[in-house]
């Protein structure tokens, strides 16, 4: 025991020793967390729009009016022509534009079928959509108030819709983005620090010095887990933190849950680490190996920006071993919907059983080299 | 010259003779960009949907029943009561519980003052992630409006339109079946490339620091512009390859349009790996070891990728973060990509991608040069 402690001890002196690794360890996670929780958002704001008026009448000044005033656009240009529109999708800044026709007040005063049609650029299709929609919104409103008391009778058999946002009343970005962050920014700082710590007594030819060391396989890998573990929930716990009291999360269910499953996410990403380490011959390939391989897919794969339910079956499939997939739909359980464990002890269950199927990876490909 | 050229053939048989590393830097790109496109994809489909219906009339079950034929939603089944329904919302099983309340159809058939009947009908929608949601709930009614219209049309006799009339029509130019991947694909070929690029080359110039091999070729005759230009050249030149695969990916595969010029194209993303490399060696200029050189690399691209305009648009951003995002280089890039692509734009209307793209090339090489001083 004495000697797994040296060990322990010499994995500290070496990470402390190291001031500006120390630096990036604490400081990134603190600037990321704070820098995608302000910065990602989607609500729609300001959106760049140009105006192609042929009518230049009462109801296209009024509908404009009513677009700019509700702080969704802004008008960037009058245009003159479908070809300066073109032109102006084409350099990539206006994201919509709206087009009355000739004599669209004397159609539309006159009871004659009358069009606004709204173009949005497409190759961003999610802004495109939602100004769009908007837009529509926003002119569906201006009509009803036209006609002579629209508003005050219903058509019969009248079906009204309450919806109600469940748990994210206001329909807060941060509650989507903060557990994701939370996954990402953990995830990949303790698989990184682990998995080039032995790729490094490899390199520099002192595993050869450990591995003849009276330590046996299980205390070099404890051995090394245990100061990253410490340092990756220190990190954890400064994420939560941040996430309650900056960024508005709450905090719906227990603490003592959240602490715990986020240590258990901890070890699963150390362990992953390790077995990166285990297989990799430099540490540029260990490195190399536990971002590309983890960073694009944890994005993409683990539902924390699209969703799932909408990938195509193989897809799915493949979300079933993103370990961020189980931890942010911890995170959100406990956080947001103050669930426990009689809830979430499946996504649990999954992360202990990987956490294990890594350790048990990880020993068959050291014990080789021992022999 | 001679002597770069030596260096350059010195990084391409080390990078050759590394499989692994060759592996992950061809396959792991085209394999993620393949994978990537499909996952990518803002999509809300599969919607769950449970119903407490408390009425029990011939209307609740019709309405319900409606949810049953649309290919977007799924149907759980019925539900005792709210309290259920709260159950089945925070084990995430129902994504929308739809709520009938008792005389429900009674409502809709009763004469009021005005002469109609009116109903509610209550949508508890899982809002934990907001947007989604907010398209969930907007499904949801318009099949209850649907259901809605054809109530009416059976009951109530046809009401002339009111005298005005106005149509919105919407048009989606450039993408106009609404395709993700269409959009999608060239925004992850050009992470993919950033990441592969600027992580290789930041971590290749630390290792030899590391390994005391910078010694050596720090009392060579080789000048520091031949150095920088050895390291260069040939991650820029894996880096064109994996475009070019990329490339082929999008336009074979994913059937992209790519309506602009090629040779265009081809120019920015030189233009780009050269930042990407140049990043790379910058930030290995700064760090001592591989492992603050990754780091760093990693805070770097998190924030390139993650504020890249992919995943939530750049104008909806704060002020201070659309500042702080004028140096993402990735942003400028995907906006070329796809406008070039999609829309065809000349270089002439990519003129200020271009301008800025360069600047920061500028910047990035002069600092990493200046930081790289060829002392021990």
């Amino acid at each position: 025991m004495n000697r797994f402690f040296a060990f322990v001890n010499k994995e500290f002196l070496h990470i402390f020793r190291d001031k500006r690794t120390l630096l990036i360890l604490f400081g990134m996670p603190l600037l990321q967390v704070l820098l995608f929780g302000f910065a990602l958002t989607n609500e729609i704001k300001n959106a760049n729009i140009a105006l192609l008026d042929n009518d230049h009448g009462v109801h296209s000044q009024q509908i404009t009016n009513r677009l700019l005033a509700s702080g969704y656009f802004r008008l960037q240009s009058n245009l003159r022509s479908y070809h300066d529109m073109e032109g102006a999708f084409r350099q990539g800044t206006l994201k919509m534009a709206v087009v009355f026709p000739a004599h669209f007040t004397s159609d539309y005063a006159h009871g004659r079928a009358a069009q606004v049609q709204l173009v949005g650029d497409a190759s961003e299709q999610n802004t495109a959509i939602s100004l769009i929609s908007y837009a529509t919104a926003i002119i569906r409103g201006y009509t009803a108030e036209q006609v002579p008391g629209g508003e005050l009778t219903p058509p019969p058999m009248q079906i009204n819709v309450l919806s109600r946002m469940v748990f994210n009343p206001e329909l807060k970005g941060a509650f989507v983005f903060v557990p994701g962050v939370m996954a990402l920014v953990l995830l990949l700082v303790s698989a990184m620090m682990t998995s080039v710590t032995i790729a490094r007594e490899k390199e520099v030819g002192t595993m050869d010095v450990l591995l003849v060391s009276p330590l046996n396989q299980f205390q070099i890998l404890f051995g090394k887990i245990v100061p990253y573990m410490l340092l990756s929930f220190i990190n954890g716990i400064i994420i939560i933190g941040l996430g309650i009291f900056l960024l508005g999360m709450p905090l719906q269910g227990s603490l003592i849950l959240l602490l715990a499953e986020t240590l258990l996410f901890i070890v699963l990403a150390l362990s992953i680490g390790l077995l990166i380490s285990s297989i990799a011959n430099s540490q540029l390939v260990a490195m190399f190996g536990s971002l590309i391989i983890m960073l694009m897919p944890s994005l993409f794969l683990s539902g924390f920006i699209f969703p799932i339910e909408s990938m195509p079956q193989p897809l799915q499939l493949i979300s079933a071993i993103i370990p961020a997939k189980y931890f942010i739909a911890i995170v959100k359980g406990i956080m947001i919907k103050g669930v426990g464990l009689s809830v979430l002890w499946p996504e649990t269950l999954v992360l202990v059983g990987m956490v294990f199927g890594f350790i048990l990876l990880t020993l068959r490909n050291l014990k080789p080299r021992l022999g | 010259m001679r002597r770069v050229t030596f260096l350059i053939e010195k990084e391409f048989k080390q990078i050759f003779r590394n499989k692994i590393l060759l592996r992950m830097l061809i396959a792991a790109p085209v394999l993620q960009l393949i994978l990537l496109s499909y996952a990518a994809n803002f999509e809300v489909k599969n919607l769950t949907i449970a119903v407490v219906d408390q009425d029990h009339t011939t209307f609740s079950q019709r309405l319900a029943g409606k949810f049953r034929h649309i290919s977007n939603f799924h149907f759980l089944g019925y539900l005792p009561d709210a309290k259920h329904a709260h159950e089945q919302l925070l084990a995430g099983r129902a994504d929308l519980i739809l709520v009938v309340p008792p005389h429900f159809e009674r409502d809709l058939y009763r004469e009021g003052s005005s002469g109609t009947g009116q109903a509610s009908v209550q949508l508890l929608v899982n809002a934990v992630d907001g947007s989604k949601a907010g398209i969930a709930s907007g499904y949801a009614s318009s099949i209850v409006q649907d259901f809605n219209a054809d109530i009416r049309a059976e009951n109530v006799p046809v009401v002339p339109a009111s005298g005005q009339q106005l149509t919105v029509i919407p048009q989606y130019w450039y993408n106009p079946r609404l395709e993700y991947r269409t959009f999608m694909v060239p925004g992850v070929l050009f992470e993919l490339l950033i990441l592969a690029g600027a992580l290789i080359a930041a971590l290749n110039i630390v290792r030899e620091k590391e390994i005391g091999t910078m010694e050596q070729l720090n009392v060579t005759p080789i000048k520091k512009y031949q150095f920088i230009l050895g390291k260069l050249t040939p991650f820029v030149v894996i880096g064109l390859v994996q475009f070019t695969l990329g490339l082929l990916v999008a336009v074979f595969l994913f059937k992209t349009p790519f309506l602009g010029n090629l040779g265009t194209m081809y120019g920015f993303a030189f233009l780009f790996l050269l930042l990407c490399v140049g990043l790379g060696l910058l930030i290995s200029a700064l760090s001592d070891t591989q492992q603050q050189a990754m780091f760093a690399a990693f805070f770097f691209l998190m924030f390139f990728i993650l504020l890249s305009g992919l995943f939530s648009s750049i104008e909806n951003m704060p002020r201070w973060a659309q500042l702080v995002d004028t140096i993402n280089p990735l942003q400028y890039i995907i906006a070329v990509g796809r406008n070039v692509m999609l829309k065809g734009s000349t270089f002439h209307d990519m003129q200020s991608q271009f301008l800025t793209l360069l600047g920061l090339t500028v910047a990035v090489l002069s600092l990493a040069s200046w930081r790289y001083q060829k002392t021990v």
